[in-house]
């Protein structure tokens, strides 16, 4: 027995060791390649993102280098501190506390020391540096906007978060990522492959050479320039139009679903977001909760349509067959239903067909036109699957699929959805006869509203918006060159575009006119409510307007919608006017239309709501009025940044 | 005797897998002393360029041990344990101190580390002793010689601030269990160690009741029961026990020791606490495991390991070897060195029961009880599974001292089983 003690006792600590060594290297072990081995310093060439040029070949988007200063502690030798702080321009109690916060945060890891140099302080100091042991410059690029507009669709770059390092392994603490606009959508692309470089550290984190001779390391691929389909002047004259106003407008090319402009308003300065002062402007415009400048409103702006929407009723009632183009009622300036129901009509009164109808925005023309389509067929349920089955067609009541991050679906209901709501009682047409006139449970974004126009225009299809244009050797999505139909026969079109077209002629919108255009449009209005200390108060309506031009083969089709700018003729019948003269004449004949945008502003009506006291809305509201913006006279060369906004 | 014979009767075996230690030993010092791409074999600034040279000494020592008549050092055990004491002693006077031990005799540039020759030295004395037809191991006088034989060395080593080689000697238990240790010493070592941990882990108060529990219900059930008094004295030997080791290691102990106890009874609780003493105290350990794991079940492979190569573990060449085999090797490697190391000694084990002479047995049984320790110690630490305790991994470990003192204590054994069929 007792010669068998040692022995076991080693045969156990045998298995015991080949039990620790299993835990260790198989059970506890977590796939290390070289990019999470912390004995291997990865350093990374970043290359350059690519650039941003709109339609017309103007470069929107560029590079600027940045340079930092950079300090390791502990290689930093005794210096004449006097002359160093006088070339960064900063006081000797500031390089004393910056240098004791670097050697906290570590002796031996480079530590930001100066931010962002200019590029004439940098040309002085490189001259110098190597004075300065422990000291040294590094480069970085930031994005280096040639424009003041279209923050919205560009977007920014930033810091990557911890979350989408986890996503995506490419990225790495400190690495830069669009956010917004396409700047996100492209990133892939922009960005380029960062180049890498491993090399061996000792456990005092110095670097000893190169790991393996570099055999592992790899160059960095540039970033793809991109081309977008934005018209820089379009989308200029668009923001300044929305100056004093809230809302968006989408312009697209109908033929090909190009987004032209898509202004946001109110906007910001995309040169706020770069260089030393970005985090302070960001912070400010993300904490401004009233104008919401970081809000793409053309494409996140939930509202009730109005009544551009009744030209997709007059559309399906011709389609279901219900109404022909010379159905006719007679308007009282109300429609009546139902035992008591009734619905305004502001329209004058009268007999009115569907050209009528359109051109003067009659709602019992429609109401009657929507009521005969739900009560095609017995089920009204079946009938608004129908009806709804056409609406979404044009894209409505869905995400678009546009190239742009971000997009709201809005809301088309079918039968299910009021089966839902009146699960014990049998609705009808009567009962949501709202969506008629476009309220109630219909629910667009204003590029809903624009890639409808662009279908009508199209007279039955649609391609999806998008915004890029060209990608550097590489093909665009054939998602966005792929024709929608929608379910509506062609020959319905005509009759509706005609009603569209005297809507300018002798409708809502004569007063609209620019000489040598035809357009066709529609206007809208949208009573809208809000909760003021706990109670439903209404406001003034939102302005809404649709329109394309020319009549036939057109060339471009949007939509406007300016919050509580109470009739679509006022505020955003005339910026859609506008808008399309500087598209198809690059020149303003109606000057004055653009001088009564320009001096009127709607800010008096967004700070009511806030107000505290009561107010008046609509018809009982006064106009504000504002100087010219002194800029408008030389509107083409761009609005000049005040230059302490940016770092350049 | 023809003269092809006497190279036929050493055990192979044993030197096939002493060869594949020192060889792989050496690949790894390599791995973990190297510098930049280029290795210059014969670069004797360098510990792997050293090592080839004690490894290529190391065979012409090896020559000479096994050319000394057996006879030689059954006779001449005394004396040799003799030198081995005087130049522990003499470390005293012209010792020169490295990293807190007094450890090593400085000539010239080289340095020499007597202890590890005390091993063999000692081994042969013990060897010599119970073989002695006088020497009754039952007897208590000669428990307290053998002790004195052992303690002596062992008292010296400690002096000089050397605790983990201190240890070793307590190796010597299992040779002279092996002999016929009354069983009463394995027990007290095992209630020992058993009360030790019970009172550092759970505090004197749990400990001392679980004891009374269990001796006074042990009492109670057996049926021929002794007098009162024996339980008695055990529980006070116990409450004196727990208290004494409370003591020790609250006020004999140096911080440093505490907190390794401390983290291997997992004695802290606050993960905040544990994960910095890990990093401070432990640093070593902690670089060591993590150099281990990352080896992962292939391994990075020969001069691949960038923890090795980045010098992460410090002492690696030395002490952490074992961790460059974790990293470069990875399981497959590391398990390999575990079982060839289980092989040597049972295979030591196995020639000593075959011994026919008393003094061969219970040297083979020292050297397997020695070697064994050291592979106890030095893979458990560098693998986290015992406090950290300073000592080398035999024919592993960087050091010409250590791996000539490994070689004469296994080399003596072969040429005495080589011997065995001349005793009679």
């Amino acid at each position: 027995m007792r010669q068998f003690l040692l022995f076991i006792i080693i045969i156990l600590v045998g298995f015991t060791f080949l039990g620790r060594l299993f835990y260790l290297q198989v059970y506890t072990f977590n796939t290390q390649n070289l990019y999470e081995d912390n004995a291997i310093r990865k350093v990374y060439d970043y290359p350059k993102r690519g650039f941003v040029y709109d339609r017309n070949g103007k470069l929107l988007v560029g590079n600027q280098p940045s340079y930092d200063v950079m300090v390791i502690p502990r290689e930093v030798k005794p210096l004449d501190t006097t002359e160093f702080c006088a070339l960064l321009k900063i006081t000797k109690e500031q390089f004393i506390k910056t240098y004791n916060k670097a050697y906290n945060y570590s002796p031996r890891l480079p530590y930001v020391f100066i931010p962002h140099l200019s590029k004439e302080d940098y040309a002085v100091l490189q001259e110098k540096m190597r004075k300065y042991e422990g000291f040294y410059i590094q480069k970085r690029l930031l994005r280096d906007y040639q424009t003041t507009v279209g923050a919205n669709v560009l977007g920014f770059i930033a810091e990557v978060t911890p979350t989408q390092i986890e996503k995506s392994p490419y990225y790495k603490m400190g690495d830069l990522i669009g956010k917004q606009g396409v700047e996100l959508s492209y990133e892939e692309e922009l960005r380029g492959i960062k180049g890498i470089k491993f090399i061996q550290k000792d456990r005092f984190n110095r670097d000893i050479g190169p790991y393996k001779e570099g055999k592992f390391d790899t160059l960095p691929k540039q970033g793809k320039d991109i081309t977008i389909t934005i018209d820089t002047k379009l989308q200029e004259y668009g923001e300044l139009l929305m100056q004093n106003k809230r809302g968006g407008i989408v312009a697209i090319e109908p033929n090909s679903g190009e987004i032209l402009a898509l202004v946001s308003a109110p906007s910001y300065n995309p040169n706020l977001l770069v260089g030393r002062k970005r985090s302070r402007n960001y912070t400010k415009l993300y904490n401004d909760s009233i104008n919401l400048p970081l809000i793409d409103k053309s494409l996140l702006r939930v509202h009730e349509p109005g009544s551009p929407f009744k030209s997709l009723v007059a559309l399906t009632a011709l389609q279901e067959g219900v109404i022909n183009t010379e159905t006719s009622i007679s308007c009282s300036g109300v429609y009546r239903y139902g035992r008591r129901g009734t619905m305004g009509c502001h329209c004058g009164g009268g007999r009115r067909s569907l050209n009528l109808g359109i051109a003067k925005s009659c709602n019992s023309y429609f109401a009657n036109a929507f009521r005969k389509t739900i009560d095609k067929y017995d089920n009204a349920s079946h009938s608004m699957d129908i009806w709804s089955g056409h609406i979404k067609s044009f894209g409505l009541g869905q995400y678009l699929g546009t190239d742009l991050p971000i997009g709201k679906k809005g809301n088309i209901p079918d039968g299910a959805y009021y089966d839902k709501w009146y699960p014990d009682f049998n609705w009808g047409a009567t009962t949501i006869i709202s969506n008629a006139i476009g309220q109630g449970e219909v629910q667009v974004t204003p590029i809903h509203l624009a890639n409808m126009t662009a279908a009508i225009a199209n007279r039955g299809y649609y391609y999806t918006p998008h915004i890029i244009k060209d990608i550097e050797s590489q093909e665009i999505d054939n998602n966005f060159t792929t024709k929608h139909q929608t379910s509506i026969d062609e020959r319905h079109f005509e009759p509706v575009v005609q009603g569209l077209f005297d809507v300018y002629n002798k409708g809502t919108a004569h007063f609209l006119q620019v000489p040598g255009i035809e357009i066709c449009g529609k206007t809208g209005t949208a009573e809208n409510f809000t909760i003021i200390d706990g109670t439903r108060t209404q406001l003034t309506d939102h302005s809404i307007f649709i329109a394309f031009a020319p009549k036939d083969n057109p060339k471009i089709a949007l939509a406007v919608f300016v919050e509580n700018g109470y009739f679509g003729a006022r505020f955003a019948g005339r910026i859609a006017s506008l808008m399309i003269e500087k598209y198809l004449k690059d020149e303003i004949t109606r000057k004055d239309l653009e001088h009564w945008i320009l001096t009127h502003s709607l800010e008096n009506e967004y700070a009511k709501p806030y107000s505290g006291g009561p107010f008046k809305i609509n018809a009982q509201s006064q106009y504000q009025v504002i100087d010219l913006p002194k800029e408008t006279e030389t509107l083409n060369q761009s609005i000049v940044i005040p230059a302490n906004e940016t770092n350049r | 005797m023809r003269q092809t014979d006497r190279y036929f009767k050493f055990d192979w075996i044993t030197i096939l897998l002493f060869l594949l230690l020192v060889g792989f030993g050496w690949m790894n010092i390599l791995s973990a002393s190297h510098i930049g791409e280029t290795i210059d074999y014969f670069d004797f600034s360098q510990p792997y360029g050293k090592q080839l040279v004690f490894i290529l000494l190391t065979f012409l020592l090896i020559i000479v041990l096994l050319s000394i008549e057996a006879k030689f050092y059954e006779r001449f055990s005394s004396i040799i344990y003799l030198i081995g004491i005087l130049s522990l002693v003499g470390l005293f006077l012209f010792g020169k101190n490295v990293n807190g031990a007094t450890s090593w005799y400085g000539i010239g540039g080289m340095t020499i580390q007597p202890s590890e020759f005390a091993k063999a030295a000692t081994a042969l004395a013990v060897a010599k002793y119970i073989s002695d037809m006088n020497t009754d191991i039952k007897s208590f006088k000669d428990q307290i010689r053998l002790f004195i034989i052992i303690a002596l060395p062992a008292i010296l080593v400690l002096l000089q601030n050397d605790a983990g080689s201190t240890l070793v000697y307590g190796s010597f238990f299992f040779v002279l269990y092996r002999e016929g240790l009354p069983k009463i010493y394995l027990w007290i070592i095992v209630i020992l160690g058993l009360i030790s941990v019970a009172a550092l882990k759970f505090g004197p108060l749990i400990t001392i009741a679980a004891t009374s529990i269990i001796v006074f219900g042990f009492h109670l059930l057996r049926k021929k029961k002794p007098s009162i008094i024996q339980p008695i004295a055990m529980l006070i030997a116990a409450i004196i026990l727990t208290f004494g080791v409370n003591f020790f290691y609250q006020n004999i102990l140096q911080p440093h020791q505490q907190d390794r106890i401390s983290l291997w009874l997992r004695l802290e609780k606050d993960p905040v606490k544990i994960e910095q003493m890990r990093r401070d105290i432990l640093y070593n350990l902690y670089e060591s495991e993590k150099a281990i794991s990352s080896g992962g079940f292939n391994g990075k492979g020969f001069l691949e390991g960038t923890r090795t190569t980045g010098k992460f573990v410090p002492e690696q060449h030395t002490d952490y070897i074992f961790s460059t085999v974790g990293e470069e090797w990875g399981f497959l490697g590391s398990a390999l060195v575990v079982i060839v190391f289980v092989l040597l000694l049972l295979r030591i084990l196995r020639l000593a029961e075959l011994q026919k002479s008393q003094f061969s047995r219970v040297y083979g049984y020292g050297v397997a009880s020695i070697f064994f320790f050291h592979f106890l110690i030095n893979i458990g630490m560098v693998m986290g599974l015992i406090p950290t305790i300073g000592i080398p991994l035999p024919f592993f470990s960087y050091g010409g001292s250590g791996l000539w003192g490994f070689t004469i204590l296994l080399f003596i054994f072969i040429k005495l089983d080589s011997n065995k069929i001349n005793e009679w």
